[in-house]
C-alpha cells in the first residue's frame, strides 16, 4: 500500500497509442482496475479518464472527455490511485454539475461532507427495506393501475416524439405521500438529450418551486458521449448520499438511457468484444443493473431512492436490448403507446404492457382503498378483451358484434377517454381515480366483473 | 496454509490473468492481491493461469501476490444451513451486515457456518460399527422441522473407534472417529466440506413416480412436476417467473427448497426474506421459513460469484438429499447464469458460439440438470432433487440458446405467455405451449386421490381445451355467433375454466395455495357444467341462459370463497348446478 502511495502522482510523458476515446500507455508501473487517471494535453488542460485494462507496465485508459486533440508523444498521464470519486455534501443541492461531478453553473465548489466512490457498493439484500409506500403521482393510469411506491425503480418506455418529458415533469411536480408533506428532492441526470429538454425540466422545477431542493448532472447531446457512462453513477452517487447520509425521499431521474447505452456499446465496439444482440456487448444487463439497483430504501434509515429512468425504445421496438434488459431489471415499467397519442390522449400509458410490481404491498385498506387491487386487475381484464374485440370489428365489422362486444368497446372508449386521459395540470387524488374506475366499469353488466367481490358491487357499482 | 502462488499479470473486469503460476491446480481456489479478493483457477498453460474473481476487481493492480491453499472451491455443510441467505460463495449475507454498513464491501471473509453456536447432538452410531460413507452419525434437531442428519463423509469408512456421546457441540467438534482395515484413521466432524463443482456420491436412480404438489392449479393438474424432476419456466420480463418460483418455494410439499436468486432483484430477495418467517406451511403448521435456505447473488454483484450461486445451491440440495430429504431448487433466473459464463467467456476471449455463448453452454446445462432426480441414498433410503429453472430470453423469444438447449434436458416446461401477463391472466402459463412428460408416471398418485377419476378429468379438460384453440381460430374471422351453441358452450366452458380454475392470484389468502382434493372438486364442477349444459343446449336451450345462471357466477368465486378445509362446500355449489340445469331442462321437456 505504502508503496503504492509514492507510486500515484508520478507524471508519465508520451502514450502509446490512441484509438477513438481509448488510450494505450507502455512502460508505467502497475496501476489498479478501474481507477482514475489524469490526461493532459499539450496545452495543460486535464481530462479524466478510468482504467479499463491494467496490465504489467501496461494500460487503456478511457477518456471521458474524448481525445481529439491529444498527441502521442506529447500527452500526459497522472494516475490517481483510485476510481472516480465525488465529494458530496449539503450543498450540492440546488446545483448543477457536468457528468463527472464537477460544477458548471459558476458557482464555488460545493463542501465535500463526505467523498464517495462514485462506482458505488452493491446494498445488501438484509439490509434492504421492502418498498410499500404508496406515492401518488394524481395521474390515474399510474395511482390506479401502475402504481408507484416510494424507495421503486419505474422507468418510462417512451418513443420519439412521445410526451415522456411532460409525463415525468407532470410527476415530479406531483408526486406526494398521502398525509405527509415531505417534498422529494430530485436528482436529474441528463445523459445525451438535448438541450431544450433539459431547459425544460429546469423550468418545471423553478415553477414548482423546488429548484433548491433539485440536483443536475448534465451531459448533453453536444457533451462527450464517453462521460455518458459515468453521468448516471454520479447522480447516483449524489442520491445515495442525500438519502443515506441526509435522510432525504430522492427521486432520481434518468434520462435518456438508450443514449447511455448507445455510449457502452461505441466503447465495446473500439475494444472489439464480442457483440450480443445488435452489438450491444454481452454485459449490458450486468451493466444496467449496477444502475438501476442503486434504488430502494434500507433498513434503519429513513430515506429513499425512487428511480424514473427514461428511455426511448428504437422503432418503438420493446423488445430492443434497451427496454428489454431494462425490463429485465426495474420493477416494472409505464409503457407510453403511439395510437393514444395520435388520438390527443394524454398520457398516451398503454394499458396492458404497463406494469408495477411492487403495486401489491402499496395499495389496499388503510393505504389507498379496499377495492384497488381488484379494481386495477378488472380494468385490465376488461380492457384486454376490448383490444380483442376491436381486433373482431376490423374483421367483421362493428354491427356483427355480439351485444355484449358492443359494450365492450364502448367501455373501452369511456376508458381511454375519461380514465386514462387528464389535463397536464390535473392532479387527481386516489379516490377520485377509483371513482372514475369504477363508473367506466359500470358500463359493463355486473356478470362481467368477475374479478371483483359481491360487497365491492354492492357498494361503488353504477354509483356516480 | 496460504501460500503464494503466482503474481497478478493483467486485468480484466472480473477475469484475471496469472503469470509464474507452478503449484496451483484447476479449479484451485485463490485469493487475489492485497484485498485477498476471492478467484477461482479456471484455465491453466505452462506457467500462466486464468482466474475469475468473485468479488469486484477496482483498483487491483498487476504485480501484486495470488495466495492459495490448494483446495477447490467448497462448500460447509452442516446444521445452520437452513433459514440462513447466502452469497453466491456462500458467504453468509446477515453475518456480513454485521460487520458493516448497508453495503457489501469486498474482500469480506465470513465462514459459511456459525463456529460458536451449540448443536445437541444425538449419535447413532457404536463403537465397533462398520460405516461406510453416507451413514448418519447422529442426529441434530436443526429446526423445529427439520432433523439433520449428521452423514459420514463419502470419503470416509472402517470401524468406529469412537463416537461422542450426547450433548451439545459446535460445528467444528468431532463426533466420531474410525479407522480402516489399512490403518488409515478418519474424524467425523458435525459439518464437511465438499467441492460444488462436482455431484456427491450417490446411490441408484429410482423412477419417478410421485408428483411434486405445488398447490398451483395450472401445474398440478395440467402440467405437473414429479418429485426428482426438472422444469424450466421460459418466460419475457413480467410475465410471472419469479411470482412462479415464489409461489412453488412457499407452497410446493418439498422437504427442503433451496431457493437461488442468481443475477435478479435485491428486492425480491428481501421480499422473500420478510415474508417466509410469517408464512405457515398448510401441512407441517411451522413457518417456511425452517426449511429455507437462500442463495442471493444479486445482479449488481459480481458476475463470477454469479456462474458459482448455482452450483453452490446444488450441492447444499445434495447434501439435504444424501440425509433423506426432497428437495427442491428454484433457480431465478438460469439465463443470468448462462450469461455469466458468457461474459467470462468473452473477457477470456474464448472462440463463441451461438449468440456469444460458449459452445460448453449445453454441457453445463445438461450437467446441471443432470444432478436432479429421485435416488437411492447411501444409506438406503430415498431422497430426491426437482429444479425448477426460470429462463429469460432476450425479447421474451423462445428460440435462443439458453430456452432452447435446457427444453433439451429437463421433461417439463412451464412457458409463460406475454398475452395472458397483458391481460393479467395469471400465472401466465400458456396451456397451448406448455408440457410436462410426467403425466403418466404420476398419475397413479392422483388416481388414487380422486376415486380412479384424476387421468379422465384431466384428458377431457385438455380435449376441450384443444377443441376451443380451433374453435377460436373461427372466431377471429366470423366472430362467435355463427358458431351452434353445441360448440359455443366449449368455448365457454373453456372461459369458466380460464377464470375459475387457471387463473389464481397469488396476493389471494385463500387463492394462494390450493388442495389437490380442491382442485379435483373444482374441475368436477366445471366438467359438470358442459356435461349438463349440452344437455341442456341439445334440448333447445341457448348459451345464454347458461351463463346468466347464479351459480355460473358461484363456480367463477370457488377459489375466493372457499377454503381448502371447507371444500364440501363445493359439494353444495354441485348440487345446485344440477338444480339449475333441471329447470332449465324442464322448460323444454
Ligand atoms: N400468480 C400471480 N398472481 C398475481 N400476480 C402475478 C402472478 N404472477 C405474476 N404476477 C404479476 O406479474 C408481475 C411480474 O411477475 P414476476 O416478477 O414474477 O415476473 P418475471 O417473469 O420474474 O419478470 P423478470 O424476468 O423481469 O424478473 C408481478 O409483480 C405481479 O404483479
Ligand atoms: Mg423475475
Amino acid at each position: 500500500m505504502a508503496d503504492r502511495n509514492i507510486r500515484e502522482g508520478r507524471e508519465y510523458i508520451g502514450i502509446a497509442s490512441i484509438s477513438g476515446p481509448l488510450v494505450a500507455i507502455k512502460g508505467i508501473h502497475n496501476v489498479g482496475y478501474n481507477e482514475l487517471a489524469e490526461v493532459v494535453d499539450s496545452n495543460g488542460h486535464i481530462r479524466l479518464g478510468m482504467i479499463l485494462e491494467s496490465s504489467e507496465k501496461a494500460a487503456v485508459i478511457q477518456v471521458f472527455e474524448g481525445t481529439s486533440g491529444l498527441s502521442v508523444p506529447e500527452t500526459r498521464v497522472r494516475f490517481k490511485g483510485e476510481p472516480l470519486h465525488f465529494g458530496a455534501g449539503a450543498e450540492i443541492l440546488g446545483r448543477v454539475f457536468n457528468g463527472l461531478g464537477q460544477p458548471i453553473d459558476d458557482g464555488p465548489v460545493p463542501l465535500a461532507e463526505k467523498r464517495m466512490d462514485v462506482n458505488g457498493l452493491p446494498i445488501n439484500p438484509t439490509a434492504r427495506e421492502y418498498p410499500k409506500e404508496f406515492i401518488q403521482t394524481g395521474i390515474s393510469a399510474i395511482d390506479g393501475m401502475n402504481t408507484l411506491v416510494r424507495g421503486q425503480k419505474l422507468p418510462v418506455f417512451s418513443g420519439t416524439g412521445l410526451p415522456h418529458n411532460r409525463l415525468v415533469a407532470q410527476i415530479t411536480r406531483q408526486a406526494k405521500l398521502i398525509g405527509e408533506d415531505t417534498q422529494f428532492a430530485v436528482v436529474f441526470a441528463a445523459m445525451g438529450i438535448k438541450h431544450d429538454v433539459a431547459r425544460y425540466f429546469i423550468r418545471n422545477f423553478e415553477e414548482s418551486g423546488v429548484l433548491e431542493k433539485v440536483v443536475l448532472f448534465l451531459n448533453l447531446a453536444d457533451d462527450p458521449s464517453v462521460e455518458r457512462l459515468v453521468t448516471p453513477r454520479t447522480a447516483l452517487t449524489a442520491a445515495e448520499f442525500l438519502a443515506f447520509d441526509m435522510n432525504m425521499h430522492v427521486l432520481v431521474i434518468l434520462t435518456d438511457m438508450t443514449n447511455y447505452c448507445e455510449s457502452l456499446r461505441e466503447i465495446s465496439t473500439i475494444r472489439e468484444e464480442i457483440p450480443s444482440r445488435k452489438g450491444y456487448p454481452g454485459y449490458l444487463y450486468s451493466d444496467l443493473s449496477m444502475i438501476y439497483e442503486r434504488a430502494g430504501m434500507v433498513k434503519g434509515i429513513e430515506g429513499s431512492i425512487t428511480q424514473m429512468p427514461i428511455l426511448t425504445m428504437p422503432n418503438d421496438d420493446i423488445s430492443h436490448p434497451v427496454p428489454d434488459l431494462s425490463g429485465y431489471i426495474t420493477e416494472g415499467q409505464i409503457v407510453l403507446e403511439r395510437e393514444l397519442d395520435q388520438r390527443n390522449i394524454y398520457p398516451p400509458i398503454a394499458g396492458l404492457p404497463s406494469l408495477s410490481r411492487l403495486m401489491k404491498d402499496g395499495i389496499g385498506e388503510g393505504m389507498t382503498r379496499e377495492d384497488h387491487a381488484h379494481v386495477a386487475s378488472q380494468l385490465f381484464a376488461a380492457y384486454s378483451h376490448v383490444k380483442d374485440v376491436r381486433a373482431l370489428a376490423a374483421v367483421i365489422g362493428e354491427e356483427e358484434l355480439t351485444p355484449l362486444d358492443k359494450i365492450y368497446l364502448e367501455f373501452g372508449e369511456r376508458f381511454e377517454r375519461e380514465f386514462l386521459s387528464q389535463d397536464e395540470y390535473e392532479d387527481r387524488s386516489i379516490t377520485e381515480t377509483l371513482d372514475i374506475g369504477w363508473q367506466v366499469m359500470s358500463t359493463l353488466p355486473k356478470e362481467e366483473l368477475y374479478r371483483i367481490s359481491e360487497e365491492e358491487i354492492a357498494k361503488y357499482y353504477g354509483k356516480e | 496454509m496460504l501460500e503464494i502462488i503466482g503474481q497478478v499479470d493483467k486485468i480484466v473486469g472480473p477475469v484475471v490473468h496469472a503469470r509464474g503460476v507452478e503449484k496451483a491446480k484447476m479449479l484451485d481456489l485463490v485469493e487475489v492481491g492485497e484485498f485477498h479478493l476471492v478467484g477461482e483457477i479456471v484455465k491453466l498453460d505452462g506457467d500462466r493461469a486464468v482466474i475469475q474473481v468473485y468479488e469486484d476487481t477496482t483498483g487491483l493492480a498487476p504485480g501484486t501476490n495470488i495466495y492459495s491453499a490448494g483446495v477447490p472451491l467448497s462448500v460447509e455443510l452442516g446444521p445452520g444451513l437452513i433459514g440462513t441467505i447466502y452469497d453466491g460463495i456462500q458467504r453468509p449475507l446477515e453475518k456480513i451486515r454485521d460487520t458493516s454498513d448497508q453495503y457489501i464491501q469486498k474482500g469480506i471473509h465470513v465462514a459459511a457456518l456459525d463456529r460458536e453456536k451449540r448443536w445437541l447432538f444425538t449419535p447413532s452410531l457404536a463403537v465397533g460399527d462398520d460405516v461406510t460413507g453416507g451413514e448418519v452419525a447422529g442426529t441434530v434437531q436443526e429446526t423445529e422441522l427439520i432433523e439433520h442428519r449428521v452423514l459420514v463423509p463419502p470419503t470416509v469408512n472402517g470401524k468406529v473407534t469412537w463416537v461422542a456421546e450426547e450433548g451439545e457441540y459446535s460445528i467444528a467438534d468431532v463426533v466420531a472417529k474410525t479407522e480402516n482395515a489399512e490403518g488409515e484413521c478418519f474424524e467425523v466432524n458435525l459439518h464437511q466440506r465438499w467441492p460444488v463443482r462436482r455431484g456427491r456420491p450417490t446411490g441408484k436412480r429410482i423412477p419417478l413416480s410421485i408428483p411434486l404438489i405445488t398447490g398451483q392449479r395450472v401445474i398440478d393438474t395440467l402440467f405437473p412436476v414429479a418429485k426428482g424432476g426438472t422444469v424450466v419456466v421460459p418466460g419475457g420480463f413480467g410475465t410471472g417467473k419469479t411470482m412462479t418460483q415464489h409461489a412453488l418455494a412457499k407452497w410446493s410439499d418439498a422437504d427442503i427448497v433451496v431457493y437461488i436468486g442468481c443475477g435478479e432483484r435485491g428486492n425480491e430477495m428481501t421480499d422473500v426474506l420478510i415474508e417466509f418467517p410469517k408464512l405457515v406451511d398448510p401441512r407441517t403448521k411451522r413457518p417456511i421459513m425452517e426449511r429455507t435456505i437462500m442463495i442471493a447473488n444479486t445482479s449488481n454483484m459480481p458476475v463470477a460469484a454469479r456462474e458459482a450461486s448455482i452450483y453452490t445451491g446444488i450441492t447444499i440440495a445434495e447434501y439435504y438429499r444424501d440425509q433423506g430429504y426432497h428437495v427442491a431448487i428454484m433457480a431465478d433466473s438460469t439465463s443470468r447464469w448462462a450469461e455469466a459464463l458468457r461474459e467470462l467467456s468473452g473477457r477470456m476471449e474464448e472462440m463463441p458460439a451461438d449468440e456469444g455463448y460458449p459452445a460448453y453452454l449445453p454441457t453445463r446445462l445438461a450437467e446441471f440438470y443432470e444432478r436432479a432426480g429421485m435416488f437411492e441414498t447411501l444409506e438406503g433410503k430415498e431422497g430426491s432433487i426437482s429444479i425448477v429453472g426460470s429462463v429469460s430470453p432476450p425479447g421474451g423469444d423462445f428460440s435462443e440458446p439458453v430456452t432452447q438447449h435446457s427444453k433439451r434436458f429437463v421433461r417439463c416446461m412451464w412457458a409463460l405467455d406475454r398475452q395472458l401477463a397483458n391481460a393479467r391472466h395469471y400465472p401466465a402459463i400458456s396451456w397451448l405451449d406448455s408440457y410436462s412428460e410426467y403425466v403418466d408416471e404420476i398419475s397413479g398418485w392422483w388416481q388414487e386421490r380422486s376415486g380412479g377419476e384424476w387421468g379422465e378429468l384431466r384428458r377431457r379438460i385438455m380435449d376441450l381445451l384443444q377443441q376451443e384453440g380451433k374453435f377460436q381460430q373461427v372466431v377471429k374471422l366470423v366472430g362467435p355467433d355463427v358458431l351452434p351453441d353445441t360448440q359455443r358452450i366449449v368455448l365457454e366452458t373453456c372461459t369458466l375454466f380460464k377464470n375459475a380454475f387457471l387463473q389464481q392470484n397469488s396476493f389471494d389468502k385463500i387463492d394462494m395455495y390450493c388442495t389437490p382434493e380442491k382442485q379435483i372438486k373444482m374441475l368436477q364442477v366445471i366438467l359438470e357444467f358442459y356435461d349438463r349444459g349440452v344437455e341442456v343446449i341439445r334440448k333447445g336451450a341457448n348459451i345464454h341462459q347458461l351463463k346468466k345462471l347464479e351459480v355460473y357466477s358461484d363456480i367463477l368465486r370457488i377459489k375466493f370463497a372457499v377454503r381448502n378445509d371447507e371444500i364440501e362446500k363445493i359439494d353444495k355449489i354441485r348440487d345446485k348446478l344440477g338444480r339449475s340445469m333441471e329447470r332449465i331442462a324442464d322448460m323444454f321437456d
